[in-house]
């Protein structure tokens, strides 16, 4: 099968892969690059684990052609962190006990990451709004929205390991 | 928001607080991982050359499979082996096997005939899902198409299409007598003739996908060792490695099985269907093979909570005394038995629900009908129960007028209640539950409901004895189908029998923990959380029991249990008495009423014992042990950790 | 129109396999620089398993939780388990764990003994990660040199083994005699909610409950339990099946799209008490409270959905269809009476402004 190179921007360092045509995103950041943060939950664009940022705003990676972030920046939870610091949402969901079997996590703070870049101190029902197309089966949503409201609170301090 | 509060004042004289770690905070081991994405899931190890698996399903409820044609499939370079039920070394299996419960009854790969909509009958290995999907489109299947049946009522009478060949009667067997699982506590007949109400209800459950946002599946590859490791999203390792290692007839000491981090179960990844396809596409290929539903098949192949309904019919006295209940549960297992039949009984052992109640009868029926097999879900066995109980106990509380709180208060169980499966009650709290519940709600309560407990007012007279029980032998295997009797627990019942009252030695029959195997891996009582009960323990030297006292008289006097002297002040617990009449300064319970309190309920004579045909089980059954000290039982430090129970 | 209702229910959850026979093993070893490894084959669905038995393992080994790590599960290492479900993690794989860390306890101040030239029954550990002499803190040991000490110079391992097993008992057939468990968790619950008769949508708007789980061996994976497990139980009151038109197999949902769950704008407020009555068998005497507690809410609804509009929804799930069915068959809705407030209690905070005009007298109702 013909495969076409594709060059783009994966937290911040350059990527470059060949993919089969029509193949999507999500596989091709996890079995071709090996960045295996994003979920697959569904491949039907209804559950949310597997949402990256493309240019900043979130996406579903399953349904997202791979050919068409050419050139673009591509974000996912695994470039999150920097370094050994951990981003101000990681922090408030892990004092929040905002997971627990962990597997919708990547794509929820995705969707936090991309509502406080645009709206640094969001209300509750802009929080809600952000997470509304990334499904939980495990917390009751309370905690993850109560955990992106305190991460938006917090000073965008660096952490350590906390545990 | 939430809000979270601790009661630590009650049962506080049953804790020490004062632990180090425990009662802890403490930060989960696995957030970092959660929070950064590397927690490694089944899915997140890579493989050089995976394979996948899709497999053609049935598009039918019901129907025979007169001839499969993969020649097309097979032709497809893509495409690496094509397997069918032959190629599975024991394709026939069932879960509980591995503890010694049920019949092999479902095929891994459907063999001959499909039984729901959804089966499996052949899986496609191939180089990638795309590849695989089409090869499944390729597969030619030339089916008879059979009657069907949905519904578990009308699968349980007399000309039914039958689902499951292994179980003819469209219903598990149990202890190779019965077509049910039965309960019988009192004489529930009797004293429903003498409630003053009878309060009779169908509840019906939903059938309800787990939907952990982790779908299921299994990675199988080889290792340089000749062995396969198999990394699964399994919720019982050992389980999945049994299962594997028995389908595909080899040593378990063949499989490496690498899991532990899952992505959400709820009871859905217990069925281990996806293990023993992709170890066996690896035996198949010598290639890394991964087996994973999408979520459509997630939704509408794999095992949902059963749509169990539920049959109740209560007798109560006016004053909210429930003196009987009656109950028929039927579980709709679909095509195969998974582990439905192990919930039946785990519901039997649940009735009548958290309460005291004297007379209790049921009969809990695992039914096959043409849909997806069910299995395990959060609450498995318990919730579908439980929805019927407490929606029942509002209508009896609205029968007899009385506050829906108050009512349950009133026949909740207590410490050394005796329960209907013959097992004294410990550490009860649902009266505490309660109370606190209405507290928090402003629900207004009686100062009697507020000042009940369980820890006062159970355990004695009546309430602590197993009552004469009226038992019969309704739902032999096979006779249903033929007779077409009703489902009730008494229908059908033209032979009965009675087991004579008594009092169960609870410890001595129980089948509690064993001691360590050795003194160094007993704990220090000390440290173990508890407050009470560490004078008693502490020697071991004194024996787990009191000699028992003289046997008691048996048979007990009927009727004892059934409550018949109405408005009798014994039959109330302590404190309580029923919202309509002023409350005495104090009622207590009592000894049971005297023989000449009332009529005896059990009009009927005991049968004498029922001619044995063949193996009937109706030779009244004495129960000869000997009635156990029936003082409360006091929470106390685990005597399996002090493996002072042998 | 809008009718509030409220509903109660309360129930009792059986705390591990019913009817035993499901073995729970662990093994735990030290490091040589004093910390603790303990080797499982439980499965973390999200439950904390790898958690609560971290702090298990701590607390009966007498050292800092920071100094245990779980490892779970392969099967090359980790012992047998049978799995993650029935409730049995937190019970079966506890006292194994209790037990397999007890040995290893054992041997650790037996060593301890040896380095400080005391009766190991003299030893206690303070938690911090030391052991002195009852009584005497400053004779003390460090564990990391207890560790050193008894596996470089007295040749003795600091390791435990553990295995809890109910065994199994059978179910009588004619009486269904049985021991099914050892201990019960409890839960009691009033829902408040809204029906509007005019489209028979449901809303929860608040829910008031009190769990007892034995102890919460880590109250905050308990929360996480508890609050999940309120809204899942909403979730399978009003919206999930997989079956719509049960036992017709026709419509069933294959996204989620189609499968219907609360999200996180339809969260109702949850006031939660939990209450700790410790079980005698249960390691610490904790219960495991993931399953039951999902399973108050659906009848609690169900039962204010009655009180609200007097239709009896007795088949999950109640969704807008069987409610308008049932308004339409009772012609129209029928308010049911509320328990009268007679004995103010305990004023509690906030919430309860908005409780008492929930629970005002119900004039709202259309003529039957």
């Amino acid at each position: 099968m013909a495969k076409t190179p594709v060059t783009f921007t994966l937290n911040g360092e350059e990527a470059a892969t060949f993919v089969d045509a029509g193949a999507n995103l999500l596989e091709v950041l996890r079995r071709g690059l090996g960045d295996l943060s994003p979920k697959y939950g569904c491949g039907q664009g209804t559950c949310g684990s597997c949402t990256v940022l493309v240019d900043g705003a979130p996406r579903l990676a399953c349904l997202t052609l791979a050919e068409t972030v050419e050139g673009q920046s591509v974000e996912t939870t695994g470039g999150m962190a920097d370094g050994p610091d951990l981003h101000a949402l990681q922090k408030a969901f892990i004092e929040g006990f905002a997971a627990q079997c962990g597997y919708c996590t990547p794509g929820m703070l995705m969707s936090a990451k991309a509502l406080l870049q645009s709206t640094p101190n969001p209300t509750r029902e802009q929080v809600i709004d952000a997470i509304s197309g990334n499904l939980c089966r495990c917390t009751g949503y309370e905690p993850i929205v109560e955990a992106i409201l305190a991460a938006a609170r917090s000073p965008r301090r660096s952490l350590g390991s906390p545990l | 928001m939430n809000r979270v509060d601790y009661r630590k004042d009650l049962f506080a004289d049953e804790r020490d607080d004062s632990l180090a770690e425990i009662g802890q905070p403490t930060l989960r081991q696995d957030i970092l991982g959660h929070v950064t994405g590397r927690s490694p899931y089944y899915d997140d190890h890579l493989f050089d050359g995976l394979l996948h698996i899709r497999c053609v399903r049935s598009p039918h409820h019901h129907a025979r499979v007169r001839a499969v044609d993969c020649s097309a499939a097979e032709a497809m370079p893509e495409v690496l082996k094509v397997i069918r039920a032959a190629d599975v070394p024991v394709n026939m299996n069932t879960l509980l096997s591995l503890i010694g419960f049920g019949k092999d009854d479902e095929p891994l790969l459907a063999d001959g005939k499909v039984a729901y909509i959804g089966q499996p009958l052949v899986a496609i290995v191939a180089r990638s899902l795309r590849a695989a999907q089409a090869a499944v489109e390729a597969v030619r299947v030339d089916y008879e198409v059979l009657p069907h049946v949905l519904d578990v009522e009308e699968a349980l009478a007399p000309g039914a299409p039958i689902v499951n060949d292994v179980y003819p009667n469209n219903s598990f067997d149990y202890h190779e007598r019965y077509d049910h699982q039965k309960l019988r506590f009192g004489d529930v007949e009797a004293a429903l003739t003498q409630a003053d109400h009878i309060v009779e209800s169908t509840y019906q459950m939903s059938p309800i996908e787990q939907a952990p946002m982790e779908t299921c599946g299994a990675i199988a590859a080889p290792e340089t060792n000749d062995r396969i490791v198999c990394y699964t999203g399994t919720q019982a390792l050992f389980f999945s490695l049994g299962v594997t290692a028995k389908q595909l007839d080899m040593p378990s000491s063949r499989l490496h099985f690498i899991g532990g981090t899952v992505g959400g179960g709820f009871g859905g990844k217990v069925d281990s269907h996806h293990e023993p396809l992709a170890v066996l596409g690896t035996l198949l290929t010598g290639r890394p093979v991964k087996y994973q539903w999408d979520r459509a098949e997630e939704m509408q192949v794999g095992a949902p909570r059963g749509g169990e309904r539920w049959k109740v019919r209560d007798g109560v006295m006016a004053d909210g005394r429930i003196i009987a209940r009656a109950l028929t549960g039927f579980f709709d297992a679909g095509a195969y038995t998974r582990l439905s039949s192990y919930a039946v009984q785990k519901s039997t052992g649940h009735l009548p629900g958290p309460y005291t109640i004297p007379n209790v009868a049921s009969n809990v029926f695992c039914v096959y009908t043409n849909r997806t097999p069910s299995t395990a879900m959060r609450g498995f066995g318990i919730t579908a129960c439980d929805f019927a109980i407490e929606c029942h106990m509002d209508k009896v509380a609205e029968t007899v007028g009385m506050d829906p709180i108050e009512l349950r208060i009133l026949n909740a169980y207590r410490d050394g209640d005796m329960k209907a499966h013959r097992r004294s009650a410990k550490n009860c709290a649902l009266i505490e539950a309660c109370q606190v519940a209405a507290e928090k709600a402003s629900w207004p309560l009686s100062p009697e409901a507020s000042a009940a407990s369980s820890l006062s007012g159970g355990g004695i007279g009546w309430r602590s004895e197993i009552p004469e029980t009226s038992i019969d032998t309704a739902g032999q295997i096979g006779r249903r189908r033929q007779d077409g009797h009703g489902t009730d627990p008494y229908a059908g019942a033209d032979t009965r029998g009675r087991v004579a009252a008594g009092h169960v030695d609870a410890e001595a029959k129980s089948a509690l923990g064993n001691a360590p195997q050795d003194r160094e891996m007993e704990a220090d009582l000390e440290r173990l959380g508890f407050k009470t009960g560490l004078d008693d323990r502490r020697a071991d030297e004194i024996p787990v029991q009191a000699p028992p006292p003289p046997p008691p008289a048996i048979p007990r006097q009927s009727g004892s249990a059934l409550f018949v002297a109405r408005g009798n002040g014994p039959s109330l617990p302590s404190g309580f008495s029923p919202r309509s009449q002023p409350a005495p300064a104090t009622v207590r319970p009592s000894a049971p009423p005297p023989s000449a309190s009332g009529p005896d309920a059990l009009a009927r004579p005991p049968s004498p014992p029922q001619p044995s045909s063949g193996s009937s089980p109706l030779e009244t059954k004495a129960q000869e042990e000997d009635a156990a000290p029936n003082a409360l039982r006091r929470p106390t430090v685990s005597p399996f950790l002090r493996g002072r129970r042998r | 129109m809008i009718h509030s209702g409220r509903g109660f229910a309360c129930i009792n959850y059986p705390i591990g396999m019913n009817l035993g026979g499901d073995p729970s093993q662990a093994l735990v070893h030290a490091t040589p620089d004093g910390k603790f490894m303990v080797t499982l084959s439980s499965i973390d669905l999200g439950q904390g398993v790898k958690s609560v038995m971290r702090q298990i393992a701590a607390e009966s080994l007498g050292v800092p939780v920071a100094d245990v790590y779980v490892d779970t599960a392969d099967s090359d290492t980790g012992p047998h388990d049978m799995g993650s479900f029935a409730s049995r993690g937190t019970h079966r794989m506890g006292n194994a764990v209790i037990r397999a860390a007890s040995e290893a306890r054992h041997q650790m101040m037996e060593a301890a003994a040896e380095e400080l030239e005391v009766n190991a029954s003299d030893l206690v550990t303070d938690g911090q990660g030391h052991i002195h002499v009852k009584g005497a803190p400053s004779r003390r040991i460090t564990i990391e040199e207890t560790s050193q000490a008894a596996q470089f110079r007295q040749g003795r391992t600091l390791s435990g083994r553990g295995i809890f097993l109910v065994p199994f008992s059978p179910v009588d057939a004619d009486t269904g005699e049985m021991t099914p468990v050892s201990s019960f968790a409890h839960a009691a619950l009033v829902v408040d909610l809204t029906v509007d008769d005019e489209t028979g949508e449901v809303t929860v708007t608040q829910i008031n409950s009190a769990y007892e789980v034995g102890r919460a061996l880590n109250p905050k994976l308990v929360e996480q339990q508890l609050i999940g497990g309120a809204w899942m139980g909403v979730s399978h009151a009003l919206y999930e099946t997989t079956e719509p038109y049960y036992p017709d197999r026709a419509h069933g949902p294959e996204d989620f799209n189609h499968y219907l769950m609360p999200g996180p704008g339809d969260t109702p407020p949850n006031h939660i008490s939990i209450l700790e009555r410790p079980a005698p068998d249960a390691p610490f005497g904790g219960k495991g409270p993931g399953e039951m507690c999902a399973n108050p809410v659906l009848p609690a609804i169900a039962n204010a959905v009655y009180n609200a509009v007097g239709v009896r929804c007795d088949s999950l799930p109640i969704t807008p269809e069987k409610v308008l069915r049932g308004l339409r068959a009772n012609g129209g809705a029928r308010p049911q009476p509320r328990p009268q407030t007679r004995v103010q209690t305990r004023s509690q905070t906030g919430a309860h402004t908005q409780q008492q005009t929930l629970t005002g007298p119900q004039a709202s109702g259309r003529p039957g």
